[in-house]
This record gives structure tokens, sequence and C-alpha cells, in this order.
């Protein structure tokens, strides 16, 4: 167990430098580079620029400037946004809880719909409901999030004036049940893909036990098909799911970026796009650190755990 | 895998058409659904723009925001008083193209990662498959959204960046088919008659994994256009006032309680062309994939 924690520990560090690399890759492709703050400053003439450069150490090996990026990023020190001068890491932490709690009601809603679907499409394999839930998978994944955005507040919103368009509360209110009526709709549309991915997964998960010996032995010894379905099929079925929880995260966190942007809900995607907007690169640097060190940790997560539930699981 | 494929390429290929797996697909309710899909959006989007009574630029102010059905508006009009219907087929063709190239050029790119990688294991095969994962442990609207905002969102900048981010999963599907592929007869044999590594890479072992291929570059194409959907309905792919199916979605929101159609119809174009892409690739997966012979 501790030898596959530590290769799997060692292996997460080396992905996060691949990923740095690739970051720092990025960050050289902007127009001008990490310069691009002053080239746009109306009034900057040649000298000054070249002052700043050295300043920042921009005229040194490339290589350097990067180890130097690096070190500074592990030290928690992510640069300054150009908008308001606050440290990147500080800016990012403000907008982080409600990131969270988007993805996290809508991963609760989406586990416990695509399970149920994913058990009840496998132990009625070939019915009606498991055709239907099929085809309704494959054309849910097909849509894009942000549309089913737009329909959903054209409907519940436009139409029938149920839920608020968009934002985290209302300015005044912000009693937990406000929260609760704005989280529904961006919540349930983030959801709705990954409702399609786990239900697929669960579903063939659960086929995959069904056909294993335990499962007849099980059966064979009299136990009721109920408790045979709950306690050993649902339960084993269950364990690569977390390995596809971790998995999913990237999808996830695109996701909401996605629906921050429909619904104005205040986190991490949205504030992406801002800073975009004004062309604050260290921040949107940033963020795609941040939230592929997230993947990178979530994933280490899952693996751990699962090594945890699975004592089969443990190196290969 | 397909034996006969190696051993007379000519022969199989000849009626490919008459094999288990193209029948298996005809008969696929699901995927003829896709292609007929794909096949009528093609029609409406290179043969329609020709049909239509419109430019799509032409600008009538006076016609602004008719709905759906107005005169010849069979789509109704935007904001401008353009029509939608030819805005919608023009952007049909680029968004199309956009999703068709870009999976050309990331399936290349994975075909080649993934088998270099499978083939040759060892150092370079682990560094090749770390540097996919690091690519997929980036959210790719994230990735995309930096590198579209950095380059000159043009067309075709758009198209390379979409490949950039969307080659990793071929990679992982070929290196993971050539792995298991690696040490059998018709490789060894190639190896010992002393056929050169690229030989046996691209002229042995390309052959043999080019289904699971085929099945990943169809769903590619699906996960471009939507990428492409994506980042244009953010503002950063495809730019007015060249119309794509993602930029037409734009302005879509401030006009919802006005004019839903503008937001309905380009959503349901981009469902449809990835729905039929999804279709297709499940059904070919089906009518590839050598265990489900017994049937």
């Amino acid at each position: 167990m501790l030898r596959y924690l530590l290769v799997r520990l060692w292996q997460s560090v080396i992905l996060l430098f691949l990923v740095s690399l690739i970051g720092f890759m990025v960050l050289n492709l902007a127009p001008g580079g990490p310069l691009s703050q002053y080239t746009l400053t109306p009034g900057m003439t040649k000298e000054a620029l070249d002052r700043i450069s050295e300043q920042m150490g921009l005229n040194r090996p490339l290589p350097i400037q990067y180890l130097d990026w690096f070190w500074n990023l592990l030290q928690g020190d992510w640069g300054k946004s150009y908008r308001d001068g606050r440290p990147v890491l500080e800016i990012i932490r403000g907008h982080l809880f409600a990131t969270l709690l988007l993805m996290g009601s809508s991963t609760v809603l989406a586990v416990m719909i695509g399970t149920w679907i994913g058990i009840h499409s496998a132990i009625r394999q070939g019915s009606l409901f498991d055709y239907i839930t099929t085809i309704g998978a494959m054309v849910t994944l097909s849509i894009p999030t942000f549309w089913f955005g737009l329909i959903a507040i054209f409907v519940f919103s436009v139409g029938l004036g149920w839920l608020p368009a968009g934002n985290m509360y209302t300015v005044g209110d912000g009693s937990v049940g406000d929260y609760a009526i704005h989280l529904i709709m961006p919540s349930v549309v983030l959801a709705l893909v990954n409702v399609a991915v786990w239900s697929r997964y669960m579903r063939s998960a659960t086929l995959d036990v069904m056909s294993q010996d335990f499962v007849r032995t099980a059966k064979a010894k009299g136990l009721a098909p109920r408790r045979v379905l709950m306690k050993h099929i649902v339960g084993n079925a269950l364990v690569p799911m977390i390995t596809l929880a971790g998995l999913q995260l990237p999808t996830l966190l695109g996701g909401a970026l996605v629906t921050e942007t429909v619904f104005t809900w205040p986190g991490m995607g949205r504030l992406f796009l801002d800073s975009l907007g004004y062309n604050d690169y260290p921040v949107v640097m940033g963020l795609l650190m941040f939230s592929a060190v997230l993947v990178l940790i979530g994933n280490l997560a899952a693996d751990i755990l699962v090594a945890l539930v699975d004592p089969r699981i443990r190196l290969d | 895998m397909n034996a006969t494929a190696v051993s007379d390429p000519s022969k199989s290929r000849a009626r490919w058409w008459r094999s288990r797996s193209a029948r298996r697909f005809v008969k696929n309710r699901l995927a003829m659904v896709g292609v007929f899909l794909i096949v009528g959006l093609m029609l409406a989007c290179f043969v329609g723009p020709h049909l239509l009574p419109f430019d799509e630029l032409f600008i009538d102010l006076r016609a602004r925001f008719s709905p759906p059905g107005t005169g010849a508006h069979i789509f109704g009009t935007d904001p401008l008083g353009r029509d939608i219907a030819a805005r919608l087929f023009h952007a049909g063709q680029i968004s199309l193209l956009v999703g068709f190239f870009a999976m050309v050029m990331s399936t290349v790119v994975g075909t080649v990662v993934g088998i270099v990688a499978g083939y040759t294991g060892g150092w370079l095969g682990a560094a090749l498959m770390r540097v996919v994962d690091a690519f997929l442990s980036f959210p790719s609207i994230f990735l995309l959204l930096a590198l579209a905002a950095f380059v000159n969102p043009s067309p075709i900048m758009i198209t390379i960046i979409i490949a950039v981010t969307s080659w990793m999963e071929v990679a992982r599907i070929v290196e993971a088919e050539v792995r298991s592929l690696r040490d059998r007869d018709f490789v060894l044999a190639a190896r010992m008659v002393g056929l050169p590594r690229s030989q046996i890479m691209f002229r042995e072992l390309l052959p043999n994994v080019i289904g699971p291929i085929i099945v990943a570059a169809t769903l590619t194409v699906a996960r471009a256009i939507l990428l492409e959907a994506y980042i244009s309905f953010l503002g950063y792919g495809i730019q007015p006032p060249l119309p794509s199916w993602g930029n037409m979605l734009n302005g879509a929101q401030q006009y919802l309680d006005k004019a839903p159609w503008l937001a309905i119809v380009p959503g349901i174009a981009i469902t449809m062309a990835v729905a039929g892409f999804n279709f297709i690739g499940d059904g070919l997966r089906d009518a590839l994939d050598a265990r489900s012979d017994q049937r």
C-alpha cells in the first residue's frame, strides 16, 4: 500500500512538472509574452520596454525563466493581476467557493440520478427503459451545455418566471433559501451531461459485476434478490465509479465555466472569461494552472480512495 | 482483429461494403439516423444557400426580429434583419469544415503519437503518454480559450487549436491497441525480415488499428463541433461577420424574451450535427468490434 502511494505520488509530481511546462508555453504565446501589459500602454518607448524586460528578467534564457516561474508557483507566488494588482492566488480564492458550490451540488445530483438510471437499465437490459435512457444519454451528450442553459432560462425565467435567470443571490437578501433558488438551474444544467456519462458507466459496471461468479453464488445460496443487488452488485459496481469521478473532473470544471457564464455565476469560470476580456493574463494563467492542479489532486485522491476500498488494486 | 486485411489487403478492401461489419452498421437503426442527419445537414449547408432568396450578409433593418415563417424568412431574422436560414447554412459550412479538419489534424497527431509510444514502449513511450496525461489534466475549454485569446482567431487557427486540445483520446486508444499487438507473430516476422521500424509501425501495425481510429475520429468530429460552438459562443472563436453556429448564439441571450428563435434554431443545428456524428461513431464501434461477431 505504501509503495503504491509513493509511486502514485511520484507520478503526480511528474505530471505537475509537465503541466507547468505546457502552461509556460501558453504564457509565452501571449501577444508580446509577459510584457503585453506594457506594450499596450500608450506612449511606451522601446528603451522603457527594454528596461522593464530587464527588471522582469525576460532577457534571460527561457529555461531559466521557466525554472524561476515554476519556483515562484510552488511557493504560492502566482503573480499579480494587471487589473487591480492583487495577488492572483487571492483573487482565485475569492471565486473558489462559488465554483465548488456549483460543482458539488451538481455532482451530488448527477451521481444520484445517474446511479439510479444505470442500475435500472442494467438489471432490465434490453427493456424499453434501457433503450430510452441509452438514446437519451447520447442525445444529452450532444447538446451544448450553454444552449441547454439558454433554453432553461427561456422556459423557467422568461416564460414561467419561476426561477431567477442568473447570479448567486439577490442583493440585500442572501438567505440560504435565496442561494438555493439561484442554485437550482445552474446545477441542474451542469449535472445533465454528467448524468448521461455517469449512467452509461454505471450501467456497464453493473453488468460487469452481475456476470461474475460471486453474484451467482450469492443467488444460489438463496439470498434475497434485493440484497444481492444492493450489497453485492451495486457495492462493487460503485468502485470503478470513483475513478470515473476523478477522470470527469476536467469536463466538470470546463462545464462549470460555461454554465457560470450563462447564469452570471460569480465563480472561477466567470473570472476566467472576465480576465480574458481585460487581457489580464496573470489571472488567466493562474486559473489555467489552478484548474489543472485541481484535476491532478482530484485524480490522485480518487486513485488512493479506490486502493483503500479495493485491496486488489495496488499497482500493476 | 481483421486478419485478412494483412494477408491480402486488396481483396478485403475490394468488398468492404459486403463485409459483416458493413451489414451490421446498416442494420443499426441509430447509426442510420446519424447518417441521415449528417447527410441532410451537409446538403442543407452546402446546397441550401443557393436555393434561398437572401444573402447571409444582406441587412434589412425593416425586417428586424421577424419570427420564423415571416415571408420567405423560414427561420426568421436576427437583430439586424439578416436572414437566419442563410446565416445558419453558411455557419454550418464553417462549423462542419472546422470540425472535419480539426478531426483530421488531431487524428493524425494522435495516431502517430499512439503508434510510436505503443510500439517503442520503454522510456520514450512512457514519456509520450505522460505528455498525453498532462494535456488531459487541463479542462479543454480553459486551455482552448487561453489559446484562442492569444492567437489570431481565423478559422484556420481555431481549427488548429481545437486539434491541439483533442488529439489525446486518439493517442490513448491507439497506444493501447498497438501495445497489445506489439508481440504478435506478424510483427515479430516483420522484425525478423529486417523491416525498418517506421515500416513496421505504419505499414504493419497501422492497418490493424484502423478500426478503433475510425471510431475515435468520428467521435472527435462531434467533439470538435461542440468545442467550436463553445468558444465561438463565448466570443473567442470564429469572429463575425463570418457566421458559425456558436457565434450565432453569442448575442442570443439578451433577446431571449423578444426573439427566442435566435437561440433555438442554431442550438438545434449544433445538437443535430453532434448527435449525428455520435450516433455514427457508436454504430461504427459496434460494427467494427470483432467480439460482436457472434450475433
